[in-house]
This record gives structure tokens, C-alpha cells and sequence, in this order.
């Protein structure tokens, strides 16, 4: 246990400072993710205008819920694994006593904590600008909110990772997940609420793992109201289970395919 | 019993081939033609404890795919292997402990951070503790003659300083067998003899086995006294380094210097004409003929000079390798 943590604490202090050497880059792709910033002000007008459900001011805290949920829960491990496969990279990490997963894991967490000040400046900004939409939730809301995050983010690196497994077979594996990022895009509730869909499709919905990656923790972190929770947390925990598998079973018959290509 | 020992281990793959024109790509796409590569061909050696073997061979020859196989990274698709009693492709922590790999053209430290975090990031997979790292890092660095460069950022340092601080980096968990692939690829003369010289050191230090590739000669002769000569993926030659002139040099060099310019003959007639600059000619000639062509040589012609020499080794496996036969 000792050994797990000194290894955990310096590969996470490491790639923090990795992290740390891209600051302008770091900051320019948090900068990227404003997408619910300008859904934010769609729909808040459209509520404004027309009664939805929902009065815009919670529309503004769900979207602002949105930003932070997305900024926590960044996956590209597709794209790095893809790229370890294509130019031989992987190969050194495979010769380490270490699953190389754990290496991926610790550049995506010590870049988290590297983006966390910027987040925090970014919201500080738009608060002081639009001070009627400030909320705290409450601790036991907020500490469960952070716990949904948390398995947001799990999910969507366990799922990307399944699909980076292809990178064995093909030299685009991340086409399959641009493919998965459509789905995620309609259905996690980045677009749009899981209220402003029609009763079917939302019911149907609450089955995919998608609401689980946004809506629920937007909704969680925003004070709002969040149907089944019991039944989501079930949910995520099969369809992790599932991706979990389909990634083992590719691992093991991709690694008799790697060719250890440019190594 | 040998450390390292292969028994037919042989790795075959697909790869797809593309002709260069529009209809070539519009052919690749609908319908991709592969064909099968042998890469290496029922190869068997063994390596005993420290051991140093020069693994040689042009470039495409298997040298990288056998080691490969032997570190674990891929998977041969027949034969067996086995590195210190452990199957490599199995990748048993056991075993990635007692071994490394270092690739010339390849690197495992962090481009923008200097080696020292690397470093540490490889004590930590190691489990190695703060005090080990320190005390081995010095040793290492004491024998590389590294220090200030380590808390440099990688991408700031000179390629010999890259490949110094590479092997520290490989070298740090002390590994028992040493896979190295071209090591001092691209290095300065002064980096490549002190590359050579550490490995040197450390194989007499701690009693490792090494097998290294190399396309330089020098860093085989300076290392090595024992080869493997691998061409189209199978093993050609396995013994002493200095026996290979006596197995494939059936000829040796004759170089005469002679007393005049004037009146030159055609020196084909006495052997293959390997050089010629004035009054010097270099010759190569059959062994069996020797004593007779020299004789015929200082007969018929007025000379100044006369030696007679083996032939380089890199001479000799050149001929080998394009000849495609050692046999």
C-alpha cells in the first residue's frame, strides 16, 4: 500500500509538472470548452421568452454546471494511446513493471490539477459579471456532486481507453470515438437539459451511460433536482463493467497483434 | 544453464502495399492487397551470464524484431524464447525487472522536463527508495560523466548527453541483461567511446549480459567477442569475432608499393584490384594462391614495398551481406 501511494505521488507530481510546461496550451484548450457558455445564453433568452420548465436563471446555473463538469471530467486518452501505438512509444512503457494505463491515468489527474485555478478564475469572472446567478449548494448536494464527477470521469476514461484499444488494429482508432462523441454530445444533456427532450427519449436515455457523464453531475453541482439516482448509479456501474471487459479482452488480443512499429 | 535462449523463434507479418499513383491509392483503398513478411526465420542461439554478443546485420535483417521478442514486446509467431527462466512475451514483473531495453533512435525521458524526473518516475515503477535512487544515480552519473545536464530539460540537451542520460534512466533498477539497439546511433567519435567505454565498465561492474546492435564496427570490436550474423531473418554466423576471418576471408590483402610509376602491368591478372592510388595497388588475393602470386608478384614486377594483411572485419561481413550467403 506504501509503494502504491509513493508511486501514485510521484507520477501524479511529475506529470503536474509536465502539465505545468504547457501552461499557454493548457489554458487555450480550458479556453475551447466555452461551448456551454454560449448554450447558456440560447436557452436562457428561449426561456425568457417562452416558459420551458425551467426559468432561465436555472438554465444559466445548469449550463455554468455544464462548464465545470466538462472541464473535470477531459478524456483524450485515445489520442495518446493512439499515437504510443502508431510511433512505437508504447513500447517503453510496456517494458516498465507498471500496467501502462496507470501512466495515462496520472497525466489526465495531474492535468486536472493544473486546470482547476483557471476554472476557478473563469467562474469568479463570470459571477462578478452576472451576479444573479451565484449559488452554493448544499455541502451534502455539492459533496455528492463531486463524487458523480468522479464517476463521469471514470466512465469516460474507461470507455475511451476500450476504444483506444483499436488503435492495435487500426492507425484511426480515435474515428470511432469522434463517432461516440456525436451520441455523447445529444444525449449526455451538454446540448440541452434531459427536460427539454420528449418523456420517451428522456426514459429511454436514462438507460445509456450518457446522462451519467453531464447531466446528472450538472444537475447535482447546479442544486437541481435529479431523477432515479439509485437506479443512474446502477446504470453507469454496468455499463463501466461492460466497457471494462471489451477493454481486457481488446488489451490482451491487441498486444499479440502490436508490432512495436518506429521501436 | 544459457540466460538467453531462442529455439526456431521466427515472427512473421502482414503488411499492405500500395502502389504510387491515384489508381494505386483508389486500389489501396477498395481492396488492400497484403503480403506476408518473413522477419526472422527459425533463429536459435544461446547467451551464457555476462556475455557480451554483437547481434549484426544490414539494415531489415531481423536484429530489432529478435530483440523485440526477447524484451517481450511482440509476440513471435513461432519458435520459443526464454530471458533469465522467464517467457518474454509474458511480461512477468519478475522478469522486466531484470532486464532493459535502450533504442538509438528512440527515448524514454520526458522531452520537457529534465532526467532527473524521469528518473524519478522510474525509481517510483521500481520501487526503488530515495536513498537507492541517489546512490545509484550518482554511481551512474560518476560513470557517465553526467551532472549539471540532469537538471536540464531534456530537449536542451546535446544527442551524446541524450543518450547518456538515457542510459542512466534504463540502467537505474541495475538490470542483469541489457538489450541494446544501436546504442550510439548518430553519437560524435569522442560520445561513442564513452558510451562504449560505460558499457564496458558496467557489464565488468555488476556482471551483466549484454546483446547489442550496432551498425558502427568499432562498438562491436571494442565490446564484443563473440557475434551472431543475422541476414533475411536468419542466423548466418554465431562464434568468436576473430574466427570470422578465418571462416569467410578465404583471401587476404596484398598491398604493394612500387619502385617506379612507369611501365604499370594489369594487376587483374594477379588478383582482384581492391585499390589503386600511383604507385601503390591493393590486392586481393586467394589464399590457396598466395605464396605463388607473390612470388609472381616480386618476379615480374619492380617493387618498393610489400604487405600482406587480413582483411577488415567490416570489409569481410560486408562481403557476406552482399553476397546474401555465408554457407
Amino acid at each position: 500500500m506504501k509503494r502504491t501511494l509513493r508511486k501514485a505521488r510521484l507520477l501524479l507530481g511529475v506529470t503536474y509538472a509536465e502539465m505545468m510546461e504547457y501552461r499557454a496550451e493548457l489554458y487555450l484548450w480550458a479556453l475551447s470548452g466555452i461551448m456551454p457558455f454560449i448554450l447558456m445564453g440560447l436557452w436562457a433568452k428561449a426561456a425568457g421568452e417562452t416558459p420551458m420548465g425551467m426559468p432561465p436563471v436555472d438554465f444559466v446555473r445548469y449550463f455554468l454546471a455544464v462548464f465545470v463538469v466538462r472541464q473535470m471530467t477531459m478524456v483524450w486518452v485515445v489520442w495518446d494511446f493512439e499515437y504510443d501505438v502508431v510511433n512505437g512509444q508504447l513500447s517503453p512503457r510496456l517494458l516498465h513493471p507498471l500496467n501502462p494505463v496507470w501512466r495515462y491515468v496520472a497525466s489526465h489527474v495531474g492535468e486536472r490539477f493544473s486546470r482547476i485555478p483557471f476554472v476557478t478564475a473563469l467562474m469568479g469572472i463570470f459571477f462578478l459579471l452576472y451576479p444573479k446567478a451565484w449559488w452554493v449548494p448544499a455541502p451534502g448536494t455539492l459533496a455528492l456532486a463531486i463524487l458523480a464527477m468522479l464517476v463521469a470521469f471514470i466512465m469516460r476514461f474507461v470507455m475511451q481507453y476500450a476504444f483506444a484499444m483499436l488503435a492495435f488494429w487500426t492507425e484511426r482508432a480515435n474515428a470511432i470515438e469522434d463517432l461516440w462523441f456525436t451520441l455523447y454530445l445529444f444525449l449526455s444533456g451538454y446540448i440541452a437539459p434531459l427536460e427539454m427532450f420528449p418523456p420517451a427519449v428522456r426514459e429511454a436515455t436514462l438507460y445509456t451511460p450518457f446522462p451519467y457523464l453531464v447531466y446528472v453531475p450538472a444537475k447535482l453541482l447546479a442544486g437541481q433536482p435529479v431523477p432515479a439516482l439509485t437506479t443512474g448509479f446502477l446504470v453507469t456501474l454496468a455499463w463501466g463493467l461492460v466497457f471494462l471487459a471489451l477493454q481486457q479482452v481488446l488489451w490482451r488480443t491487441g498486444l499479440r497483434r502490436y508490432s512495436a512499429m518506429g521501436a | 544453464m544459457a540466460l538467453i535462449e531462442t529455439h526456431n523463434l521466427s515472427k512473421q507479418y502482414r503488411t499492405a502495399d500500395k502502389a504510387p499513383t491515384l489508381a494505386g491509392t483508389i486500389r489501396h483503398f477498395l481492396r488492400r492487397r497484403y503480403r506476408t513478411v518473413e522477419a526472422v526465420k527459425d533463429v536459435s542461439f544461446s547467451i551464457e551470464r555476462g556475455e557480451m554478443v554483437g547481434f549484426l546485420g544490414p539494415n531489415g535483417a531481423g536484429k530489432t524484431t529478435c530483440l523485440k521478442m526477447l524484451t517481450g514486446l511482440i509476440c513471435p509467431t513461432s519458435g520459443t524464447a526464454s530471458v533469465a527462466g522467464h517467457t518474454p512475451f509474458r511480461r512477468e514483473h519478475p522478469f522486466l525487472r531484470q532486464i532493459t531495453l535502450v533504442m538509438g533512435q528512440k527515448q524514454q525521458l520526458i522531452w520537457d522536463l529534465p532526467p532527473a524526473d524521469s528518473f524519478r518516475i522510474n525509481a517510483a515503477v521500481y520501487e526503488l527508495s530515495d536513498d537507492v535512487l541517489k546512490t545509484r544515480v550518482g554511481e551512474l552519473a560518476e560513470m557517465l560523466s553526467l551532472s549539471t545536464q540532469l537538471s536540464q530539460p531534456v530537449r536542451k540537451l546535446s544527442l551524446g548527453e541524450r543518450m547518456k542520460a538515457e542510459l542512466l534512466a534504463a540502467l537505474l533498477h541495475r538490470p542483469d541483461v541489457l538489450f541494446l539497439d544501436e546504442p550510439t546511433l548518430g553519437l560524435d567519435v569522442n560520445a561513442q567511446a564513452a558510451v562504449r567505454e560505460f558499457l564496458r565498465d558496467y557489464n565488468r561492474r555488476f556482471g551483466a549480459t549484454v546483446l547489442l546492435t550496432s551498425h558502427y564496427m568499432a562498438d562491436i570490436t571494442a565490446l564484443c567477442q563473440r557475434i551472431l550474423l543475422i541476414h533475411k531473418g536468419q542466423v548466418i554466423y554465431d562464434g568468436a569475432l576473430d574466427r570470422i576471418v578465418q571462416r569467410f576471408a578465404p583471401y587476404r590483402e596484398v598491398k604493394i608499393e612500387l619502385a617506379n610509376v612507369e611501365g604499370q602491368a594489369d594487376f587483374t591478372r594477379y588478383g582482384e584490384v581492391l585499390a589503386q592510388d600511383g604507385r601503390v595497388v591493393t590486392l586481393m588475393i586467394q589464399r590457396r594462391n598466395l605464396t605463388e602470386t607473390v612470388a609472381t608478384l616480386m618476379r615480374e614486377l619492380e617493387l618498393a614495398d610489400l604487405t600482406i594483411t587480413d582483411p577488415p572485419v567490416e570489409q569481410i561481413i560486408g562481403r557476406i551481406f552482399t553476397k546474401g550467403n555465408a554457407a
